[in-house]
């Protein structure tokens, strides 16, 4: 109907003109995201905003900083846990580690590190394994709220359960629990873990290279991007890895399409790790 | 009515059965990708589900990749705990918080495919414990799409038709049976395709 198509052209110009508008004002590049997410989160944020058009969101958004900042957390927040997917961390160890140990020093990024999950336990198996001193690890994220998140290494007790049963299926060895000490219903990690991590803003879409790494995770980010800017984004990591470094993705993502995908062999195919090949 | 250029079914209780019944009965050539938001256990990560359902129906099943392309008469599961999308011409994924509880969530589903697809998509809804898709469905009606629901009366558990009739009272009420017939005939696949 003529009025349907109307209504969805009328959206996309709305979109189009609201991501302008941000990108503009604050400089965050949200045009190249994958639609369909982008359109669920912006929908979230409008109505969260009481607004009932995107274009009332664009109004807001540009003259009132504090709804930007709402707008960037529900952008940008990844709703993560630690040791997700217990057969990825257990391959980590298995055939990722035994690579790391061959360096004097290891540099690790996790790029869209969210509030941390995956940072700490990335950094428990690398302290079980003996490697954590020895053991740079960059985290970063678009997001400042997240990253504060991040770096005070507390999480929700209730959660606690749920990852004991990762650690423990992710191959663990110690009892979780000595991780972490609870106040107020918060597990608060033990701050030794930290100790080789540096928290960063960092925007993959917009930033450049700033180091070369042995191992980058990169895992459930990409799909919230477009295929163009994944090729970006592919090929930011590509000039920020050593010689044979290694790539983590999420284990939906794949290089299958990709340019970028003849320049990586597989590492642990089921677990979407890759290795380059030079 | 222009040609269906997708459907998508959601099921939850006693979905692995309705699914694969409805999956059986379509033909070989069946000309239209199919996305499937089926509820299951967040670590049923053994790609059961999916060999299954290879064994037992004659189009290609697999586990959503993301950006994986639409391709006619293949059909993609949501992955245990994550959304998937719909964009034009290919699926994506996102980790975004459970919507009711549900991750993946059928109105989510729902929801992407009927703003990519509007008057070219059919919505199945089948067997289930809760109401997830019944508001997914009534946008799949709103912007002019196919909507069909499992006769309560043959699903395992009535509660998610129910509530996507109470959501979409004129969807096409059809038992189980049924469904993969209707669908092929959609899809002008099988006999008396419908123009």
């Amino acid at each position: 109907m003529i009025g349907e198509a109307h209504d969805e052209s009328r959206e996309r110009i709305e979109i189009d003109l609201l991501l302008e508008a941000i990108q503009r004002r604050y400089g965050y590049d949200f045009r190249g995201y994958a639609l369909a997410s982008l359109r669920r989160r912006l929908w979230h944020r409008a109505y969260g905003e009481g607004l009932e058009t995107l274009s009332g969101l664009q109004e807001r958004v540009l003259h009132d900083p504090s709804c930007m900042d709402r707008l960037l957390r529900d952008l940008s927040i990844n709703v993560t846990e630690m040791f997700r997917d217990p057969s990825f961390h257990r391959a980590l160890r298995e055939h990722v580690f035994p690579l790391l140990r061959t360096h004097p020093f290891i540099r690790i990024w996790n790029a869209g590190c969210s509030t941390g999950e995956e940072i700490y336990s990335l950094a428990i198996a690398l302290h079980e394994e003996g490697l954590l001193e020895r053991s740079r690890i960059y985290a970063t994220d678009i997001d400042d709220g997240a990253l504060d998140r991040a770096r005070s290494g507390t999480f929700p007790l209730e959660r606690m359960q749920r990852y004991t049963e990762n650690y423990q299926r992710a191959a663990g060895s110690e009892a979780f629990s000595s991780y972490y000490s609870v106040s107020g219903g918060l597990a608060r990690f033990d701050p030794a873990l930290a100790r080789g991590i540096v928290f960063a803003q960092h925007n993959l879409v917009t930033d450049g290279s700033f180091n070369e790494f042995q191992l980058i995770l990169c895992r459930n980010v990409l799909i919230y991007f477009g295929p163009k800017l994944q090729e970006d984004v592919l090929a930011l990591f590509g000039l920020s890895m050593t010689r044979r470094g290694i790539l983590a993705l999420g284990r939906k993502e794949s290089l299958r399409h990709s340019t970028h995908a003849d320049e990586y062999e597989p590492l642990v195919e089921r677990e979407r790790i890759f290795r380059r090949r030079r | 009515m222009k040609a269906v250029g997708l459907v998508a079914m959601g099921a939850s209780w006693g979905g692995l059965h309705a699914v694969e019944t409805v999956l059986g009965a379509l033909p070989e050539d069946f000309g239209v990708p199919i996305v499937i938001a089926q509820h299951r256990q967040v670590d049923s990560n053994d790609g059961m589900l999916v060999r299954l359902l290879n064994a037992r129906c004659a189009l290609t099943v697999c586990e959503a990749d993301d950006k994986q392309a639409l391709d006619p008469g293949l059909v993609l599961i949501a992955p245990p705990d994550y959304h998937l999308l719909v964009e034009r011409g290919a699926v994506a994924l996102s980790v975004d918080a459970p919507l009711n509880y549900s991750r993946p969530s059928i109105d989510v589903l729902f929801s992407s495919a009927a703003h990519a697809y509007g008057d070219r998509l059919v919505g199945v809804v089948l067997t289930g414990a809760n109401s997830d898709g019944a508001l997914g469905l009534a946008q799949i009606a709103d912007r002019g799409g196919t909507a069909i629901v499992q006769d309560p009366e043959t699903a395992e558990r009535r509660e998610m038709p129910d509530a996507a009739l109470c959501a979409t009272p004129d969807a096409r009420v059809l038992a189980l049976a049924q469904i993969g017939p209707v669908l092929s005939q959609l899809a002008g696949t099988g006999v008396e395709a419908g123009s």
